[in-house]
């Protein structure tokens, strides 16, 4: 018990100051760039969590890298690494949005299920692509991925721009490349009313957070996908088709970060446009990495880097600096957070500065 | 650092969550000498050596090396002071080659470049010296586990050890390859240098070793110079009870035929024809028992009846269906059991919990789980129960596979294997690595499940296993099985020229 109570103190405290320490360095940009780091950070750290506006704006942020990290997670669990993030977003959200505008009339209870499908099965696709590959081609999947990314990229810019362009932003010859609205029947509920962001697709992520952790540790099919994670000669002796469970894991890997895509389009912004995926994908393998890559670790995760992500945003508001140095902020604090889980994990730094106070077992 | 002329560990404690796996132990070796170190399956021998060699951090306890107190913090620090080690379960990294897999250890003068071609040179002369015969350009991967084990060896000599620890070193070995290992350690102790020997083989011990210390449940229970014991002492001491071989009462009434291979053909992973028209019957309630020394097909005529390896002639029939090429997961549900060859990564998943390999098997089938849910409360209780009847020591059955000790992680599959009752069991090696209580009471088992009507193919090197279980024994010679013999027709000579691929009359 006093060893837990420690345990929990030491990871705090060593988050603090990894946390600090970022912060510290962080200053040194922010000096140079002739700004005073205690306005800045005031704005980054307490603005979000003080603000109806900063703390909404952070879950809304937290659901699609909650469902990417999810995915990397899953990939994970059988030693995949998706990469592959970012295109399975945008196809996934583009199909969504396709789906949405495909079926007007249908009623939310029915349209809203049948379009989070359709981005599932479509990032779905896109990521067992990589799968398929890494199992049958021997490509690895790292490198898959990343192509699949450029490909993916372009295949939705070509979409947004042409097919699937609002017919009245051709009629106004603005063409801006973005969808036409979704219908009302197919765009998540806001949460609270005054013009906050913060949307009913957070319930969402979280039963699927939940699904998935059931899958993975509960289900026979859990069970065969971590097996081939583990020790894919032992999972064959054991009459698993390690091929199969290879590609199955990353076509769910990719279809969560579908999911993400479609949140995003009927959650946020209610069109598919340029720029949706909002690097989304990457950030999602940090929130994976930071949650343990288990999908209950990935929440509170998510929200974290949620924070982080409306913090700088609102930094760069209040003092006006290039966003280029408000990304380097953002990156040294992950890169400190996340190296922080060194000494997290490993119990012997813990005995190491803090051994006197515990007790003897 | 000088030579080690004496090396002593006092009052040693290590601690793991659940268990203590040694208590205040010591243990003293001086050069030129071969101490034994014995124990049952999880007695504490593994645990005690790799703190010895830097790998684990004692809770408490000292080490001397000439009599001064020396400080072991990692397998560098060791093999810096001349200890050098050879694993149960090998540390080599498979995608390297011999060469690259001893310049690991090396601190080279260049941060930037590794003088690959002088360690090359180096393991050349001391391959010749040694008479270890061993090409340092090879992959690990593709090297037999005696040719590793010899690299285990030239790493340890490559930095000048003077004390080697050789953990289970005969345990997957040839008997041929035995021989050699122990005329190549007399002749190093002979230049000096100290030896802690672990081995489950007790004639082996006997055979080579100067002192014994034996361990029970992770404290010193008996030291004296070998000369004042004996087997049967040793074998009590372990223990901590009489141990006996069971007898085997011959049987002469089988049942029908239960696996049959007819002109079996088989290629290994480089594409060799390692089967080639093998014809064997297996009858129910029937030891068959393959004699040969390893690699002349045994692994893929096991891994074609378990449907593992892939055949290109021939058929195999299981229960009068053909099982030739079919899926891993049918033949299992048809009624086969495979205890591997290779416990540690084919046997069981090492990340995953005891519990989780226990039911490797079974958890597609209820009561383990329904439709696709596991039931965790049968699963529980299923394992607890496992666990005890077969005697698999370990914390609890939420540990992670990889920390139990070896012989208990090959009663873990054995206990798997059993307890599904299959029709017919392809055994490889079962015995390999599990101390002489277990081999007692994995033989007992075997017998058993031959007299409750299981057809099982045994597949090992020891001579006296075979001819002591089988009914009938075939031995297997360049991927053909060279004759097939009646046990009370068979003895250790005959065996041994047949082994060889000589068949009499045929000179
Ligand atoms: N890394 C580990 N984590 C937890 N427990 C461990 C670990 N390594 C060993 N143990 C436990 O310590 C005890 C001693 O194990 P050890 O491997 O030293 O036995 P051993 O005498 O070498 O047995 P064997 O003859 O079977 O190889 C066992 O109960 C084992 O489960
Ligand atoms: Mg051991």
């Amino acid at each position: 018990m006093r060893n837990n109570i420690i345990k929990i103190l030491f990871n705090i405290l060593v988050l603090s100051i990894s946390f600090i320490v970022a912060l510290l360095f962080g200053s040194i940009i922010l000096l140079i760039a002739g700004v005073n780091p205690l306005v800045a950070y005031q704005a980054m750290i307490i603005r979000p969590i003080s603000s109806v506006y900063g703390l909404s704006e952070a879950l809304v942020r937290s659901i699609p890298l909650m469902m990417v990290g999810i995915g990397i997670s899953i990939a994970f669990r059988s030693k995949m690494i998706n990469i592959g993030g970012e295109g399975q977003i945008q196809l996934g959200a583009v199909a969504a949005g396709a789906a949405a505008l495909a079926i007007p009339g249908v009623p939310k209870a029915i349209a809203i299920p049948i379009i989070i499908l359709v981005g599932f099965t479509v990032g779905g696709i896109w990521g067992g692509i990589a799968g398929w590959m890494k199992a049958k081609l021997s490509v690895n999947e790292v490198l898959s991925t990343v192509m699949l990314n450029y490909i993916a990229f372009q295949l939705y810019l070509f979409l947004i721009r042409g097919p699937l362009i609002d017919p009245s932003e051709i009629a106004w010859g603005t063409g801006v490349p973005q969808t036409a609205r979704m219908p009302d029947s197919t765009i998540f509920e806001r949460l609270i009313q005054q013009g906050q962001r913060i949307h009913s697709g957070i319930f969402i992520a979280l039963i699927i957070a939940i699904l998935v952790y059931f899958l993975l540790w509960r289900t026979t099919f859990g069970f065969r996908l971590r097996a081939v994670g583990e020790e894919p000669k032992a999972a064959n002796y054991a009459g698993i088709k390690v091929d199969k469970y290879l590609i199955l894991a990353m076509v769910l890997s990719g279809g969560m970060a579908g999911i993400a895509g479609t949140i995003e389009v009927i959650g946020v912004h209610h069109r598919v446009l340029e720029g949706l995926s909002a690097n989304y994908g990457f950030s999602g393998i940090v929130v994976a990495l930071f949650g343990r890559l288990h999908p209950i670790g990935v929440i509170p995760a998510s929200f974290f880097f949620g924070l982080l992500l409306i913090g700088a945003e609102m930094m760069q508001r209040a003092v006006n600096i290039p966003s280029a140095l408000v990304i380097s902020i953002q990156g040294l604090v992950i890169l400190a957070v996340v190296s922080s889980n060194l000494l997290l994990e490993n119990p012997k730094y813990r005995k190491k500065f803090l051994g006197f106070l515990m007790q003897n077992n | 650092m000088d030579k080690i002329k004496s090396l002593e560990m006092v009052n040693i404690t290590k601690k793991f969550p659940g268990v203590i796996a040694n208590k205040d132990v010591h243990l003293k070796v001086e050069s030129g000498e071969v101490l034994a170190l014995l124990g049952e399956n999880g007695a504490g021998k593994t645990t005690l050596m790799n703190i010895l060699y830097g790998l684990y951090h004692p809770n408490s306890g000292r080490i001397l090396i000439n009599d001064q107190e020396v400080k072991i913090d990692s397998p560098k620090k060791a093999l810096d002071l001349g200890i050098g080690m050879v694993h149960q379960h090998f540390m080599l990294v498979p995608s390297l080659t011999v060469t690259e897999n001893v310049a690991l250890g090396i601190k080279f003068k260049s941060k930037f470049s590794m003088d690959l071609d002088n360690v090359a040179q180096k393991i050349k002369l001391l391959s010749k010296k040694h008479d270890l015969n061993i090409d340092s350009s090879l992959l690990i991967s593709d090297l037999s586990v005696g040719e590793r084990q010899k690299v285990e060896i030239i790493k340890a000599l490559y930095f000048n050890a003077n004390i080697l620890v050789l953990d289970e070193p005969t345990a997957a070995l040839t008997p041929q390859e035995t021989d050699d290992l122990i005329k190549w350690l007399r002749s190093v102790i002979k230049e000096g240098m100290g030896v802690i020997f672990i081995s489950h083989k007790l004639n082996e011990v006997m055979n080579v070793s100067d002192r014994v210390e034996v361990l029970r449940n992770g404290k010193n229970v008996f030291s004296t110079p070998i000369s004042k014991t004996n087997i049967n002492q040793l074998a009590r001491k372990m223990a901590g009870h009489d141990v006996e071989l069971p007898t085997v009462e011959r049987k002469n009434k089988f049942g029908n035929t239960i696996i049959e291979l007819e002109n079996v053909w088989a290629k290994n992973e480089r594409g060799l024809d390692a089967l080639r028209g093998v014809n064997l019957t297996i009858r129910k309630g029937e030891i068959l028992g393959i004699a040969g020394v390893s690699g002349n097909g045994q692994k893929e005529l096991a891994e074609s009846i378990t449907g593992l390896q892939k055949i290109y002639k021939g058929d195999i029939r299981f229960k009068g269906e053909s099982i030739a090429n079919k899926s891993v997961q049918s033949i299992i549900d048809k009624g086969m059991g495979y205890i591997p060859e290779d416990r540690l990564h084919m046997g069981t998943i090492p990340g995953f919990k005891v519990k989780e390999n226990l039911i490797l098997k079974d958890y597609l089938r209820s009561p383990f789980s329904k439709i696709f849910l596991l039931d965790r409360t049968y699963i529980k209780d299923y394992c607890k129960s496992t666990v005890d009847e077969y005697d698999v020591r370990c914390p609890n059955i939420n540990t992670p596979t990889h920390a139990l000790s070896g012989g208990n992680i090959q009663k873990l599959i054995l206990s798997r294997e059993l307890k599904r009752e299959p029709d017919a069991l392809v055994a490889s090696y079962p015995i390999r690595g599990v101390d002489i209580a277990a081999v007692q009471y994995i033989h007992e088992k075997l017998l058993e499940a031959r007299d409750n009507d299981m057809g099982i193919l045994l597949i090992t090197e020891e001579l006296d296993e075979l001819i002591n279980l089988s009914d009938r024994i075939a031995v297997i010679y360049e991927d053909q099985i060279l004759d097939v013999i009646d046990t009370a027709e068979a003895d250790k000579s005959k065996l041994g020229l047949l082994m060889a691929g000589i068949k009499e009359g045929s000179r």
